[in-house]
Formats: structure tokens, sequence, C-alpha cells
């Protein structure tokens, strides 16, 4: 029943994006225009600032995932459908991790489009160690959606949820940030540090573990009003 | 799956229940309770607390004391099963706009583990949507949407059922459609309780009136001819 539950409100979520696209196009717009703004801020004639494009790839991950979550939630929040899907004979967790795996893929969709697009103009080498580097990503994104998803759902009734989520979620999900940019920014050191990158990314499965278990397991208590 | 069986229960019993958010009260030392067959009438002003009453008794919030009983047991002991005979229709709709009238309730019927096929297209008939059944519900009027939303709050056939303001800007032969429903629910056993500030309307339709003010629960009887005076004379001008 759990991972049923999961699964249909991903569908259900799925569906709904497939008819209008609404957040996956506001997502990767945001995410493409914030890179375009660094570029014009941090490439001087052709030649970047040094160790800017972990940096740079991380914050708009950060910056349009915060954007995703509140238009994932928005949707739940017009009709009260929040409360429907919380009146369903589910564990409320699984609909925590349906709403997870809409954000998780939300994001790689984002980021496959934000990697090469921060590598091509910063002509940084992010893609010298493919596996870690898709292993860094996925373990920051999980860490930043597991906290993100808990928190938007909270503040789903709330007045200044706008204001409030990224005010709430950037100083928890900091660390996991710092952990993604200095993991990437071991890979684009040359040669490429894997024994750095490896250790952040041992640090980024520790915080996701944590983030994770708390958030399944204070979600139902914190949706019950 | 049916999720008929396993939980069940005749009654629906709150004891001595209280409601704060922060320091304000919502709900003051509620006890009432409600049997299979009745159409409680949950009547009071806005802010009465009425919605926050349907909320507890929805198990979406946990009394800040006291206790709310299905068939004698808490809901705690009872668990994620006691919602498979809970329905509950709001003002707001509980629909995707995005979504067509069939898929929204397919989503909800197998969120409640039942098989669709044929159960969302005899709802679909009931609301007299089958011609629309794939047509985004963002293009139905509020009449469509409400029944649309009655059929998705009855597809698991609940035994408690809640409506919270459901009759807000329909038209008359929209309420009439409603109330029969209603009546009809509970003639089949249902626990109907129905918050609504419409006196009119719940003057012949409700079995219990239930009058609050103010989070307190001022009076709990069968219902009688002369609704209005009564509810003028205990709760104030309407």
């Amino acid at each position: 029943m759990f991972f049923r539950t999961a699964w249909l409100v991903l569908r259900k979520d799925i569906a709904i994006e497939a008819k209008s696209f609404e957040v996956l196009t506001t997502t990767l717009f945001f995410a493409v225009a914030c890179v375009l703004i660094f570029a014009f801020a941090f490439v001087k004639e052709g030649r970047p600032v040094e160790d800017a494009a972990a940096g740079i790839l991380w914050i708009a991950i950060a910056f349009s995932g915060t954007l995703a979550l509140g238009r994932t939630f928005e949707r739940e929040r017009y009709g009260e459908t929040l409360r429907a899907l919380l009146l369903a004979p589910a564990p409320r967790a699984a609909l925590y991790v349906g709403k997870l795996l809409g954000m998780l893929a939300l994001l790689a969709i984002a980021e496959a489009l934000l990697a090469p697009m921060v590598a091509l103009m910063f002509q940084a080498a992010l893609f010298s160690r493919p596996l870690l580097l898709v292993g860094l990503l996925a373990g920051g994104t999980l860490g930043f959606c597991a906290v993100g998803t808990l928190f938007a759902a909270m503040l789903v009734r709330a007045r200044s949820r706008d204001v409030l989520l990224p005010i709430l979620l950037y100083p928890i999900i900091i660390p996991v940030i710092i952990a993604g940019v200095r993991g990437t920014a071991a890979l684009l050191s040359t040669p490429p540090d894997d024994a750095t990158a490896i250790m952040w990314l041992g640090i980024l499965g520790a915080f996701d573990t944590v983030f994770l278990t708390l958030s399944l397991w204070t979600f139902e208590p914190l949706m019950t009003e | 799956m049916d999720v008929t069986v396993g939980v069940d229960f005749d009654s629906v019993q709150l004891v001595d229940v209280s409601r704060h958010f922060g320091r304000r009260r919502a709900l003051a030392n509620i006890s009432l309770t409600a049997g299979a067959g009745d159409i409680v009438g949950l009547l009071g002003p806005n802010g009465a607390g009425k919605s926050t009453l349907i909320t507890l008794l929805a198990t979406l919030a946990a009394p800040s004391k006291g206790e709310v009983r299905y068939g004698g047991q808490p809901a705690s002991r009872l668990g994620p099963a006691l919602r498979t005979r809970i329905g509950l229709l709001a003002h707001e709709l509980h629909l995707y706009p995005e979504l067509s009238a069939r898929q929204n309730l397919v989503f909800f019927a197998e969120l409640y583990g039942l098989d669709p096929r044929g159960l969302v297209d005899a709802a679909l008939e009931s609301a007299g949507l089958t011609d629309r059944a794939d047509d985004a519900v963002n293009g139905f009027s509020r009449g469509m949407r409400q029944r649309l939303a009655l059929e998705r709050a009855l597809l698991h056939r609940p035994r408690l059922v809640l409506f919270d303001e459901p009759f807000t800007g329909l038209d008359d032969h929209a309420v009439g459609l409603i109330a029969d429903r209603l009546r009809a629910l509970a003639a089949a056993g249902a626990i109907v309780v129905l918050a609504t500030h419409d006196l009119d309307l719940a003057d012949g339709l409700v079995t219990r009136v239930a009058l609050i003010r103010n989070g307190r629960l001022i009076s709990d009887e069968p219902a009688a001819p002369g609704l209005r005076a009564r509810y003028r004379a205990q709760v104030g001008a309407h």
C-alpha cells in the first residue's frame, strides 16, 4: 500500500504536468536565466572566473528547486487537494514519498540541462568524472528535496508561504549545498581530486539519510494540523 | 479490494473535545454523539468552530483535549484504515482542475484501494457527467464540479459523511440534488454531519441540530419546526 500510494501520487503529478508543463517550463526557464546571468557576470572576454562553476551550478539548482517546490504544492493548495490526499487510507508518509519522487524527477530534468550548460559557459570539465558528478548531483538533490518537500507541504496553508519556504529551507540545507559545491569543485580541479569528491559524496549520503529519516518520521504529525 | 471490509462503526462520539490554535480557542469542551441514519446539522455563525469540528471528525486534525471515538474506539487505535469509512465534501472541492473528471475519479478510487472499472463510470453517470467524462475539470461550471466532488467523496461508500458548507454558490436545482443524495445516504445507514449556516436548507433536512457559538456547543436536540426562531433565540440574529 505504501509504495502503491507513492506511485499513484507521482503518476498523478506527472499526468498534471504532462497537460500543463507549467512547473517544468518555469523551473527550466528560471534555471537557465540564473546561469545566463552568472555567465554575464563571471565570464570576462571569454575567460570565466576560476572555481565559479561549481557554486553557480548549485545555486541554480537550489533557486530553481525552490521555485519548483512552491509551484508543485501550489497545485495541492488549489481546491485543497492536499487535504483529500491526507484523507486517503494510506500511510501519510507515502504521500510525502510520492511528492518527493516528483520533485526529484523534475530537478533531474533541470540538472540534465544545467550541467552541460554550466560546463559549456564556464569551460568547466564537469564531465571528466561523470559517475561522481551524477552521484553528487543525486545526493545533493535528494537532500534538498527531502527537506524542501516536507517544508513546502507544511506551508501549503500558510499565507506567507512563498517567503517562509526559503527562510526555513536554506538554513537547513546549507550543509547539503556546501557538500555539493565542494564535491563538484574537487571534480573541477586539475587533475580531478577523486578522493575529496568521494569524501563529500559520503557526507551527502549521511545528510540524506538523516534528512529523509526525519522527514518520513515527522510528516504525519506535522500534517495533522 | 473492498474497503468496507475491516474498520466499521455505527456511531461517532466527541468526548469533551477542545481544540486550540496557539492561544486561540477554536472549540471548547464539545461532547456530541451521532449514530447511523442521523443527519446532524452543525449550525452557527461564521467562525463558530463548525469547520474545525468537521476537520477533527475527518482525522485531519487531532483534538488538543478530549477524544473523538468511532464506534467507541479512538482514531489512534483504528489507524489509516479508519479513513476508508470517512468521506468529506467541503466548499473547496478536492479536485485537480487540470485532470479530466474520469482521471480525478480514477486517481481517488485507486488511492482508496478500489478497482476503478465500473465504479468510475457509475459515479460519472450519477454526477450526470458521462458525456463530459474526459473533459478537464477547469472547464466545468461550479455545479458540475460540485456534483463531481460529491461522487469523489462518496466513491468508497463512507460510513461517516462530512459536509462542510457544500451548498455555497449552487443554484436551487444543484442544492436539491445534493440534499436528496444526503437523505439517501442517511437512509442507507450513513452518519451524516452537515456544517452550514443556511437555516432554510437545514430546516426539514437535518434530523438533529447542534448549535455552536464561539467554539461551544450551546444546544444539541432533535430537529423540529421553527429552527430559525430557536436559532435566533440561542445564537442571535440571523
